[in-house]
C-alpha cells in the first residue's frame, strides 16, 4: 500500500505542528500589536532584550520559568490520566498557605536545613489535599472535575482573603500581609548562592527552588514512564475500559494523579513564599496556575517539552514587563493575550493543520517516489 | 417596622440588579450546553462584550450601538469557540480557557491603547447608557402601604436590560421546550447520531446554539458596563460568568430552575454587602468571604450528589464525528 494516504511521520507530529501552532499564535499576537499602532518586530526585540539581554532580566526570566515548570507539570500529570486540572491556581494558593503557616509557626525555633524540607512537605500537603477533594468527588461521587476545580479556585481565594485580612495580618499595618519570616526561613537567592563560590551576579528573585523544579521534571519523567503507577496513569488516560480490564482501578488513579498534580502546583507557593516574598500575602500566584495549561499544551505533556515551554513563557513574562515599561501603549497584559492565543492554537485548534499537512506530505512523498522511479 | 420592610425590599431590589447578568449568562450557557458544547467561556465573552460596549458607548454616545457592539463581539468569540469545538473537534474546556484568558488580555491591552486610562474606558454620560425606567402611576401607588414601596423600589426603576433578562427566561423555556428547534437542540446534546440520522445537520444546529449563547452573553456584558455601571474597568466580570455556570448546573440545565439559582446567588451577594460587620445572634459575625464563596461551595455539594443530582446532557463535551 505505498500509494495509500500515510499518516504524518513522528517528526512532523511532535516537531513541525507545535512550532506551526506557536507561529500562528505569535502571528495573531503580532496583528494585535499592529492594530494598536506599534511595530511587532520592534516589540519582539524589546522583549528578547528585556528577557535575555542583561543579567537581572535573565534572573527574572528563570524565576518565572520556575513557577511555570511547577504548574505545567501539574497540568501534565492530570492530562496523562485523562483529567483536566484547571485548579492549579487554587492549589498553588493553598500550597503557599501551607508554607506560610509552617514558617510562621516554626521559623524562630528551627534551623534552615530543617525548615526547607518542612516547607516542601507543607506545600505538597496543602496543594495535594486541595486537589484531592475534587479528585475524590470525581472518582466516587461522579461530579465533573473541571467544574469542581474551578469552584475550588474561588473557594481558595475566599479562604486566603479571610485568613489574611482577619487572622494572619501583621498587627499594626494596613496591607493584608503576615510578618516577615526569620532569615532561617529564606531559601537562598541565586545571587547569594553564587557568591558562596565567589561569583557575583545581579540581584533577582531567582532562588534555589529552580533546582527543585528541575529535579521535579526528572522525577516526574521517571515516574510517568518508568514506574508501574505512571504506567497505570497513562493506561487509564489512554483507554479507561482497557485499564479496568487489565485490573487497574481508575478511581485510585484519579486520586493519585490529582494529588501529585496538586502537590506540584503547590510548589509555586514554595518558590513565591519562602523564595521571594518571605511573608504570606495575597495574589502571589498571579495567574501562573492558568499559564501552566498553556505550558503543558505546548510542551505536549512531556517534562522536556514543559521546560522548553516554561522558558518561552518566562521570556514572554519578563520581556513583557520590559515591553510595558519601554512602550507605554502596550501593557503587561499583552503577555496574557499571547498566552490565550497559545492555548487556543496549541490546544483547542491543535489539529487544525493536520489534514492539510497530511495532504501536503503525501503529495511530496508521491513526487519523490515518482522521481526516483523515473531515474531508475 | 416600616424601616425593616424597606430594608428587605431594597435587598430584593439589589438582588434583581445583581442577578440580571447572571440570568442572561446562564440562559446563554443553557443553549450551548444543551446542544452538547461545554461553555466555561461565559466569563470571557461577557468581559469582552462589556469592554466593546463601553468603548462604543464612549465614542458614539449611543447605548443602542453599544448593545450592538457587545452582542457582535460576544457572537464573534462564540464563533471562535464553535470553530474550535465543532469544526475542529478541539477540547471544549481548553477552548473555553483560551477564550477567557484572551478576553482578560485583550480588554486590558486594547483599553489601554485606546483610552490611556490603565485599561478603563472613560465614564459614560447618561445619554450613552441604559437608564432606569420609571413606571407610570408611581405617585398614585406610592401612598399604598407595602405595595407602594414594592412598586416604587422593586418593580419600577430598573434599567431596560433588567426587564429583558427577566423576559428572556420564559422565552428560552418556550424556545427550548416548545419549538422544533428546541427539540432538535435538546436531542443533539443527548444523541447527535439520532439527529444526524434524521437528516439534520449536527454542525449547523450546534453553531446556532453557540450563536444564541453569544447573543445573550453580549447582552449580559453590555449590562455590566453600560447599564449597571457607567464605565468598563479591568476584570469587571469578576467571576460572574462562573457563578452563572454554577447556577446553570444548580438549575439542572433548565431555564426556570437556573433563574431561581441565579436569584438565590444574587440574594447571597446582596446579603453579603449588608452583613458586613453585623453581629448575628449565636453565630456572631459571618465573614463576608464565606457568603461570597457560598455559591461555589453549594455547587460543589450539589455536584457531589449530596442535595439532589445534576445530570448533564449526555453528549456534552464529546465532538461529533460523522461515521464514514
Amino acid at each position: 500500500m505505498s500509494d495509500g494516504i500515510k499518516p504524518l511521520p513522528r517528526w512532523i507530529d511532535i516537531g513541525v505542528i507545535p512550532l506551526l501552532n506557536l507561529f500562528m499564535a505569535l502571528i495573531v499576537s503580532g496583528l494585535v500589536i499592529l492594530a494598536i499602532g506599534e511595530n511587532p518586530t520592534e516589540a519582539v526585540m524589546v522583549m528578547l532584550n528585556g528577557a535575555l539581554g542583561y543579567e537581572e532580566g535573565i534572573g527574572y526570566t528563570f524565576y518565572y520559568t520556575t513557577n511555570f515548570i511547577f504548574t505545567g507539570l501539574a497540568v501534565a500529570v492530570a492530562f496523562h490520566a485523562g483529567l483536566f486540572n484547571i485548579g492549579g491556581e487554587g492549589q498553588a494558593y493553598m500550597g503557599g498557605l501551607g508554607v506560610g503557616l509552617a514558617m510562621l509557626l516554626l521559623d524562630s525555633s528551627l534551623p534552615m536545613w530543617m525548615l526547607l524540607p518542612i516547607a516542601l512537605v507543607a506545600a505538597a500537603l496543602f496543594g495535594g489535599l486541595w486537589a484531592a477533594v475534587p479528585a475524590y468527588l470525581q472518582a466516587y461521587r461522579g461530579s465533573h472535575i473541571v467544574i469542581t476545580t474551578i469552584m475550588f479556585n474561588f473557594i481558595a481565594a475566599a479562604i486566603m482573603v479571610y485568613l489574611m485580612v482577619n487572622v494572619l495580618i501583621n498587627p499594626g499595618q494596613q496591607s493584608p500581609e503576615s510578618r516577615e519570616f526569620a532569615s532561617a526561613a529564606h531559601i537562598p537567592f541565586m545571587h547569594e548562592a553564587f557568591s558562596w563560590f565567589g561569583v557575583t551576579i545581579s540581584k533577582s528573585p531567582l532562588n534555589l527552588s529552580v533546582v527543585w523544579a528541575l529535579i521535579c521534571c526528572v522525577v516526574l519523567w521517571l515516574f510517568i514512564w518508568r514506574t508501574k503507577w505512571g504506567y497505570e496513569i497513562r493506561a487509564v488516560g489512554f483507554n479507561e475500559t482497557a485499564a479496568v480490564y487489565a485490573g487497574m482501578s481508575p478511581k485510585r488513579i484519579i486520586i493519585l494523579s490529582m494529588c501529585i498534580s496538586g502537590m506540584l502546583a503547590g510548589f509555586v507557593g514554595f518558590n513565591e513564599i519562602i523564595g521571594v516574598h518571605h511573608r504570606l500575602l495575597l495574589n502571589f500566584t498571579a495567574g501562573h496556575g492558568f499559564t501552566g495549561i498553556a505550558v503543558s499544551l505546548m510542551g505536549r505533556n512531556h517534562p522536556f517539552g514543559i521546560v522548553l515551554a516554561s522558558l518561552l513563557f518566562g521570556i514572554l513574562y519578563q520581556g513583557g514587563a520590559d515591553l510595558a515599561f519601554e512602550v507605554p501603549s502596550i501593557t503587561r497584559e499583552m503577555v496574557v493575550a499571547i498566552q490565550g492565543f497559545v492555548i487556543l492554537f496549541s490546544g483547542a485548534l491543535a489539529y487544525m493543520t493536520t489534514p492539510a499537512l497530511t495532504r501536503l506530505y503525501n503529495m511530496w512523498r508521491k513526487r519523490k517516489s515518482s522521481s526516483i522511479a523515473e531515474e531508475t | 417596622m416600616d424601616d425593616t420592610f424597606l430594608l428587605i425590599v431594597l435587598t430584593f431590589d439589589a438582588m434583581v440588579r445583581v442577578s440580571a447578568p447572571l440570568i442572561l449568562c446562564s440562559m446563554a450557557g443553557l443553549f450551548s450546553e444543551r446542544s452538547g458544547i461545554i461553555d466555561i467561556s461565559l466569563e470571557g465573552k461577557m468581559l469582552m462584550a462589556a469592554f466593546m460596549a463601553a468603548s462604543v458607548a464612549a465614542v458614539t454616545g449611543s447605548a443602542w450601538l453599544a448593545l450592538g457592539a457587545g452582542i457582535a463581539t460576544a457572537v464573534f468569540m462564540a464563533l471562535i469557540h464553535g470553530f474550535a469545538c465543532i469544526t475542529h473537534k478541539g477540547n471544549h474546556v481548553v477552548s473555553g480557557v483560551a477564550i477567557n484568558i484572551i478576553a482578560v488580555g485583550l480588554t486590558s491591552v486594547l483599553g489601554n491603547a485606546w483610552f490611556h486610562r490603565g485599561g478603563q474606558t472613560p465614564s459614560l454620560e447618561s445619554g450613552a447608557r441604559f437608564m432606569p425606567v420609571e413606571f407610570p402611576f408611581i405617585e398614585y401607588v406610592n401612598n399604598v402601604p407595602f405595595v407602594g414601596t414594592i412598586y416604587r423600589e422593586l418593580i419600577s426603576g430598573h434599567n431596560g436590560l433588567v426587564y429583558v433578562s427577566l423576559m428572556v427566561v420564559p422565552l428560552v423555556w418556550w424556545i427550548v421546550f416548545r419549538t422544533r428547534f428546541g427539540l432538535r437542540l435538546r436531542a443533539v446534546g443527548e444523541n447527535p447520531q439520532a439527529v444526524d440520522t434524521a437528516g439534520i445537520s449536527v454542525t449547523w444546529l450546534r453553531y446556532r446554539a453557540v450563536i444564541m449563547c453569544g447573543i445573550l452573553t453580549g447582552i449580559a456584558g453590555t449590562y455590566l458596563s453600560v447599564a449597571q455601571n457607567a464605565v468598563f474597568v479591568r476584570d469587571m466580570t469578576a467571576g460572574q460568568g462562573y457563578i452563572a455556570l454554577a447556577a446553570l448546573i444548580f438549575g439542572k440545565w433548565r431555564p426556570f430552575q437556573a433563574m431561581g439559582a441565579c436569584l438565590m446567588f444574587g440574594m447571597l451577594d446582596a446579603i453579603a454587602i449588608r452583613m458586613q460587620g453585623v453581629n448575628l445572634p449565636i453565630v456572631g459575625e459571618v465573614p463576608v468571604q464565606f457568603i461570597q464563596a457560598l455559591p461555589y461551595i453549594m455547587t460543589v455539594v450539589l455536584l457531589a450528589g449530596f442535595i439532589g443530582k445534576a445530570v448533564a446532557p449526555k453528549a456534552i463535551g464529546v465532538p461529533y464525528v460523522k461515521e464514514r
